[in-house]
């Protein structure tokens, strides 16, 4: 695995309109789309005709919380064709280097061209809590897996790839995660790794998430990839709380406390919401928005318009 | 050493059902240090079997046996007359432990007696921690003497995944971060640059999901033929 970071450089490199959003320097927004717990795949293609034309794409979470639902790929495919642009997250939980080089090569032949490559929640906590979790390889080998299978056209094990997958590669990060070092210095791995875009946790502690942001720009790394913030509209306090406890979030108590108060709950999630939409987009660095409207995608054309994101490019 | 867990009494039960000739056998060696399966717990096991026996109307016959290591055949010669007459063999030691036993008298059942947990030691009286999973490929010089295979609940090898809280580990508040205390390790030491290093893919052929591994060494082999002298 030798791939150098993925600079930010102007020519697209795959046919994914993220990148040619991200590389032409408008600012991106990505929304994430949560597939459900059954066979039926008209919710997705709802979702997916109406977030469509409010984000540049669409992220399909896979397994989320370790909690079954239908599979990520195959959503992928509903958000295509209702003329979305899938993100397809990955992650090494569940699947050994074997599926998932396999899952990517799928993808890419069915059109997918944005992958996120993520490790995913402990199995522990999902509704499979007996799983055996696979973890044969890691996230950062995952990006720049993906990076070399598209590169180099070598496979894990140095076999040549005839047609290799072009898809464009993204990663995750969590600015609240412990030492601030210790998480630009992970950052930068999966930069080093091949990411060429970052959707960060659902950032409510905006001093929080500054103080990272400055500490990422001081590396540099803002100049070798692209950093998307995530947003999520708080339905009710409720929903703030038990985010406040899942771990590696951070919720500010006032946060909920303002939701306690107001008399509309879901206008007071959307204003919260377009706050800090505000509030990161005049952040150096970063380069666009991740929304994840957890069971509540809806909210998104409204956001995003009123966040004067709208039409996109 | 080896770590083991009791298993209940009456799960052994629920097997020997009929049996009436037990040999419970212990091992001096790991499962007598965690206290699951030496000499003291040979006899607990047995007591509370005659005991059980004894309500059921007809008597078990026990023989408590505590050999020097179970996982050496040559140490196992203790329960050759034992097994002659046993219609089962509760063993005490570790997986390997029993495996051993039954590959040394194949016509017998041998049930295990404890759940062998891993490898690991003791952190204070009464409690045991894992520490290697003995994947086959040891990276402790490079992971500060922190195992990440066994100690990370991913088994991440680049570093901490977005869950760890506080230095604690998503899977379980009560657990530390393997990879928060690697960097603080790797910080005292003057080594954070070890932490942008991208290690590739780890090679799982050399640990327990792989085929089953077998250590040659042929320098300690004993002498089959005498070599002619030059
Ligand atoms: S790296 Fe492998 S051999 Fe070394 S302590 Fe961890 S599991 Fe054991
Ligand atoms: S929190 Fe730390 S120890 Fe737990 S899974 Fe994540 S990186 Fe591993």
């Amino acid at each position: 695995m030798s791939i150098g970071p993925a600079a930010k450089v102007i020519e697209a490199r795959t046919g994914s309109r993220l990148e040619k959003v991200l590389r032409a320097g408008h600012f991106a927004v990505t929304a994430e789309i949560g597939p459900p717990k059954g066979a039926d795949g008209r919710r997705i293609q709802q979702l997916a005709a109406l977030v469509k034309d409010y984000s540049d794409a669409q992220n399909l979470t896979d397994n989320q919380t370790a909690v079954v639902r239908l599979c990520s790929l195959a959503a992928a495919v509903h958000v295509l064709n209702n003329g979305g642009e899938p993100v397809l997250q990955m992650t090494t939980r569940d699947r050994n280097r074997i599926a998932l080089q396999s899952d990517l090569l799928g993808a890419a032949s069915l059109g997918v061209r944005n992958v996120l490559c993520l490790s995913g929640d402990h199995q522990r906590f999902g509704n499979h809590p007996e799983a055996k979790g696979v973890f044969d390889i890691d996230s950062v080998q995952l990006t720049a897996t993906v990076r070399q299978m598209r590169e180099e056209r070598l496979f894990i094990c140095g076999e040549e790839i005839k047609a290799p997958p072009r898809v464009f590669v993204g990663a995750v990060e969590n600015p609240f995660a412990g030492p601030v070092e210790l998480r630009v210095l992970r950052l930068g791995k999966k930069v080093m790794a091949g990411a060429e875009f970052i959707q960060t946790q659902v950032v409510y502690d905006v001093e929080g998430f500054t103080r990272w942001m400055e500490a990422v720009c001081a590396a540099g790394w803002h100049k070798k990839t692209f950093i998307l913030a995530g947003v999520t509209p708080p339905k009710s306090a409720g929903a703030l709380r038990y985010m406040s406890r899942i771990p590696g979030m951070k919720v500010p108590e006032e946060l909920i406390r303002r939701m306690e108060k107001a008399s509309d709950k879901l206008r007071e999630g959307q204003r919260i919401a377009l706050e800090i939409i505000n509030h990161v987009r005049a952040i150096a660095g970063v380069s666009g928005v991740h929304i994840m409207a957890i069971n509540w995608e809806e909210a998104v054309p409204e956001i995003v318009s009123m966040a004067g994101l709208y039409p996109r490019p | 050493m080896i770590l083991a867990r009791p298993k209940t009494v009456s799960s052994i039960l629920a097997l020997v059902g009929g049996m009436k000739s037990l040999v419970v056998a212990g091992c001096q060696e790991c499962v007598t240090v965690c206290q699951s399966g030496g000499r003291k717990e040979v006899s607990c096991v047995a007591q509370l079997l005659e005991i059980a026996g004894k309500k059921r109307g007809f008597p078990f016959e026990i023989a408590q046996v505590t050999v020097f290591r179970q996982c050496d055949n040559e140490y196992l010669v203790p329960l050759d007359v034992l097994m002659e007459k046993a219609d089962a063999c509760i063993s005490l030691g570790c997986g390997v432990g029993v495996q051993f036993i039954a590959e040394r008298y194949p016509t017998v059942m041998v049930i295990p007696g404890v759940d062998t947990v891993g490898g690991g030691g003791t952190v204070m009286s009464g409690v045991w921690e894992e520490r290697c999973a003995m994947c086959g490929e040891c990276i402790l010089a490079e992971t500060t003497g922190i195992c990440p295979v066994t100690r990370c609940a991913k088994g991440l090898l680049n570093g901490p995944c977005g869950g760890s809280v506080d230095g604690r580990c998503e899977a379980g508040t009560d657990l530390p971060c393997a990879w928060e205390m690697i960097y603080h390790r790797l910080k005292k030491q003057g080594r954070l640059d070890s932490l942008t290093r991208i290690r590739p893919p780890k090679n799982w052929a050399h640990s327990g999901s792989g085929v089953m591994r077998k250590v040659i060494r042929e320098e300690v082999m004993p002498c089959l033929s005498v070599l002619p002298l030059k």
